[in-house]
């Protein structure tokens, strides 16, 4: 590798760090409000957005991030206003999106190969200039997303609840929404346009299997979309294939790893969590007791390797269907 | 507790006041004068207009024609939310992301916070007295979806006492609730009667509320049907809630006043053929 070749990396990998930071930090937003697919379309709408730059000699980023942009408020708009069909109005609009980015391409007479590394990443291709609109760009919205984290998980948590608690809760909508257009916009060149919204989503869920707060899963899901963002850049420098398919599959990567440790943990979770006192005067067991008419092998202790419950005043055993304690000779059944 | 005070400022107020939504009249004719240190219930049949009622108040629904008042202040220009405490109508109070019960709380709280301002002790010490008052100090750290049913709608309860409110105004919360929250429910608005925050409260069922009621009114048909002492008996509101038809000779349709039928860019509801 020249050195030029080399110098290219790094700026890309400046370019991939930023990306890598700000994509979750707006796709935590949009998960927690169920909207995990709305950067998939806002990638779809920036299509047309790139092709209007090939076609009118405008640099791309910058027609992406203003289509970007109007495409994210008008599906804010459609949002808000039709509660029930909002999904199909949504889908004809991404699908618009990319139909019009493929036909402004063909009428500016650039290749599909031109498109693509708008689509799926590319470093070969990387200015100096996009990169540092990236840094600057995702910056901006890695600032407010942590910033302003009070109140844009309370808008996104319960929206009547944050407009009676006063928060102008349409200005927040609409910013999410252009912080998402934005990060979008910008990560095209990295990750590009239809794999960007993995890396707002997956991230999250990677973080969510093991947190329980919203403020750790917010970081960790930054975390984990830098390390999975530069990663994926370098191995493809490394073995020169479009980033955006090694960085997302690096992320996915990720998240398989994690999801069985997150399902033994809430596995684990439920199992250890102690039995709720029945109230007074209800439950079988206040009338008498239930006697278990099983022998048992062992006496259950700390150490019979069955699965110990506090319960009240005393400790159940969970093995075999049965949650029981010992009471005196014989175990009830609780 | 005494019953109303004529004299005691008035807390919220719908004058002559009349909701449509996607042109179907939802409420009319609706004039309720809540006063301060009230305890008001709002009862009625599904459709009645009673969770509307109380959102029209909370500025979530707009009027098309009277007037809201909240703390003598048009709901236009009503800037002083963080007297105001709402729980709304809901099943459960996680979301996409996990969230810990007291993040939850804590954003009952950004009513009386600034912008890109850190917590102050105050604020800490309010999240943890409506997180103590509920009872659930205990889960504190842990994410919402963790909890029962009951608790996370002991949580929501939280958050909105976190933001101390002087009006309290809470859509069924208590829908499908275990015993022991409906009991810790009953405990956490007693102390807010003690202290003389004004309560209104939308209820399908009131258990261990009965006690503190000072006023109910009763929903009927999007009207207010019955507004006055708290009724012996939900026998009392059977006859209220009557639709009492001054039409014999017409068959009655089926009434359906919350039609859900909707095409992709329906801006409403409202979606029924008709004929």
């Amino acid at each position: 590798m020249s050195i030029l070749a080399y110098d290219f990396v790094l700026l890309g990998l400046l370019g991939a760090l930023f990306t890598g930071l700000a994509a979750p930090a707006v796709g935590t937003y949009l998960v927690q409000r169920r909207l995990a697919l709305m950067g998939d379309g806002i990638g779809h709408i920036a299509v047309t957005g790139v092709a209007l730059g090939l076609l009118t000699g405008a640099a791309p980023i910058l027609t992406a991030v203003v289509v970007a942009i109007l495409g994210a408020i008008l599906i804010e708009v459609i949002r808000e206003k039709g509660r029930t069909g909002g999904d199909v109005a949504l889908a004809m609009l991404f699908y618009g999106g990319i139909a019009g980015g493929v036909l402004l391409t063909g009428l500016a007479g650039q290749s599909a190969a031109k498109l693509n590394s708008y689509l799926f990443g590319s470093i070969t291709t990387l200015t100096t200039a996009d990169v540092w609109t990236t840094v600057v760009l995702a910056g901006v919205v890695v600032l407010v997303a942590v910033g302003l984290s009070p109140q844009l998980f309370a808008v996104a948590q319960d929206q009547e609840f944050a407009q009676v608690a006063g928060l102008p809760v349409r200005f927040y909508n609409v910013l999410v929404a252009v912080m998402a257009a934005v990060t979008v916009a910008v990560a095209m060149r990295t990750v590009g346009l239809l794999l960007v919204s993995a890396l707002m989503v997956v991230p999250v869920a990677t973080a969510q299997q093991v947190t329980r707060g919203f403020r750790t899963t917010l970081v960790a899901a930054m975390g984990i979309g830098t390390v999975a963002a530069a990663g994926g850049f370098l191995v493809s420098a490394y073995i020169d294939v479009a980033p955006g398919a090694t960085i997302v599959l690096l992320a996915l990567a990720g998240f398989t790893l994690a999801w069985p440790v997150g399902a033994g943990l809430r596995r684990r979770q439920r199992l250890r969590a102690p039995f709720t006192a029945a109230a007074a005067g209800h439950g079988p067991h206040d009338d008498g007791h239930t006697v278990v008419p099983e022998d048992h092998e062992h006496r259950h202790g700390d150490d019979c390797g069955h699965l110990a419950v506090p319960h009240e005043d005393h400790v159940d055993y969970v093995h075999d269907g049965h949650r029981h304690a010992q009471h005196g000779s014989h175990y009830d059944e609780h | 507790m005494p019953l109303t005070d004529e004299n005691a400022p008035v807390v919220a107020q719908i004058v002559d006041g009349a909701v449509t939504l996607g042109g179907r009249p939802i409420l009319r004719g609706i004039d309720l004068t809540v006063r301060q240190g009230e305890f008001v219930t709002l009862l009625g049949g599904n459709g009645s207009g009673k969770s509307t009622l109380v959102r029209t108040l909370m500025g979530l629904v707009p009027t098309t024609r009277g007037e809201v008042r909240l703390f003598g202040s048009p709901l236009t220009r009503f800037k002083d939310w963080k007297r105001v405490g709402f729980v709304p109508q809901r099943a459960s109070a996680t979301s996409g992301v996990p969230a810990s019960v007291w993040e939850v709380v804590a954003s009952g709280r950004l009513s009386r916070r600034g912008l890109l301002r850190p917590l102050r002790g105050k604020d800490k010490d309010a999240i943890a007295d409506a997180i103590a008052a509920v009872g659930l100090s205990e889960r504190v750290g842990d994410g919402c979806s963790t909890l029962s049913g009951g608790q996370q709608q002991r949580a929501l309860i939280a958050r909105a006492l976190a933001g101390e409110p002087d009006l309290f105004v809470l859509d069924e919360p208590t829908a499908g609730v275990d015993h022991a929250s409906q009991q810790a429910f009953a405990e956490t608005l007693a102390e807010l009667v003690r202290r003389g925050v004004t309560t209104v409260l939308v209820a399908h069922e009131l258990g261990p509320v009965a006690p503190l009621i000072d006023r109910t009114v009763v929903m009927r048909d999007g009207r207010i049907a019955y507004d006055g002492p708290p009724l012996a008996s939900f026998q009392d509101i059977e006859g209220w809630t009557d639709r009492g038809h001054h039409h014999p000779g017409l068959t009655e349709a089926a009434v359906d006043h919350a039609p859900n039928v909707g095409s992709p860019f329906d801006a409403t509801t409202d979606g029924r053929q008709q004929g």
